[in-house]
């Protein structure tokens, strides 16, 4: 039984490469087919701000490779509602419709479950 | 214990020197270091270009040092050490560069090195921010 990871990505998608370099960790796990779990929380939920415009910041568009985790098998897709309504971000509409919104509360039980945990 | 560790800041990041401390005492404590994953700006911690004031710790050769002294299984992730100008050798062959930061004890890979850490060990330790 392989070990579960999951990863805590808690950066803004434009603030540099973090976000991105914390979804390849997610993407290369799901491409092994390691049990993977992925929970955006402070900045991190502003990822899933759907219709950004990457380009007028000459940016790739993240929310692209968002939308590859189900193809590479990673279902278990997690936002903190706490840091989205911190952030005036509604949880419907989101850039990942799969993403299931937790509670602080929530989160504690979501990081006891996991074996490891990688925070970004 | 197996551990696994992670690392996530750069060279001058206070982070990076627990990390080391954190190795050392592992080690010191009966413990095994199955591998050392360098990610984000974790890879300047391998890199030979770094130069640091004379009264200030040397991190990246004190890192040098320790994975040779215990022959320890360092890994530079590849992709993230390419964008931030960190290569090896046989990289900078590949992408006609000129500048060569990384070298023995060091290995450039991808990160299924870090997955395959995390399935090794019994803890990951990960080591980021300030």
């Amino acid at each position: 039984m392989p070990k579960s990871l999951l990863i805590i990505s808690r950066q803004a998608p434009w603030s540099g490469p973090n976000a991105r370099e914390a979804l390849d960790i997610v993407l290369a796990g799901g491409a092994f087919d390691l049990p993977i779990g992925l929970l955006f929380l402070d900045d991190g939920v502003f990822q899933l701000t759907a219709k950004q415009d990457a380009k007028a910041l000459q940016q790739k568009d993240l929310s692209a490779n968002l939308q590859a985790l189900p193809m590479f098998g990673v279902e278990d897709l997690f936002v903190c509602g706490d840091s989205a309504a911190e952030r005036g971000l509604e949880t419907t509409g989101l850039a990942l419709e799969e993403v299931q919104v937790l509670s602080a509360h929530d989160i504690t039980a979501l990081i006891d479950r996991y074996d490891q945990v990688i925070t970004l | 214990m197996k551990f696994a560790i992670a690392l996530f800041s750069a060279a001058h990041a206070p982070s990076s020197r627990r990390a080391l401390l954190f190795a050392q005492a592992a080690l010191a404590g009966g413990h095994e270091i199955v591998r050392l994953f360098f990610y984000q700006d974790g890879v300047y911690n391998a890199s030979a270009a770094v130069v640091t004031p004379q009264d200030e710790q040397d991190l990246p050769k004190q890192w040098r040092a320790f994975v040779t002294e215990h022959q320890l299984d360092g890994v530079v992730c590849i992709a993230a050490a390419l964008r931030r100008g960190v290569l090896n050798a046989e990289e900078a062959q590949r992408y006609q560069r000129e500048a060569v930061a990384v070298g023995a004890p060091w290995e450039l890979s991808g990160l299924g090195q870090l997955h395959d850490a995390v399935q090794e060990a019994d803890r990951l330790i990960c080591f980021g921010g300030a």
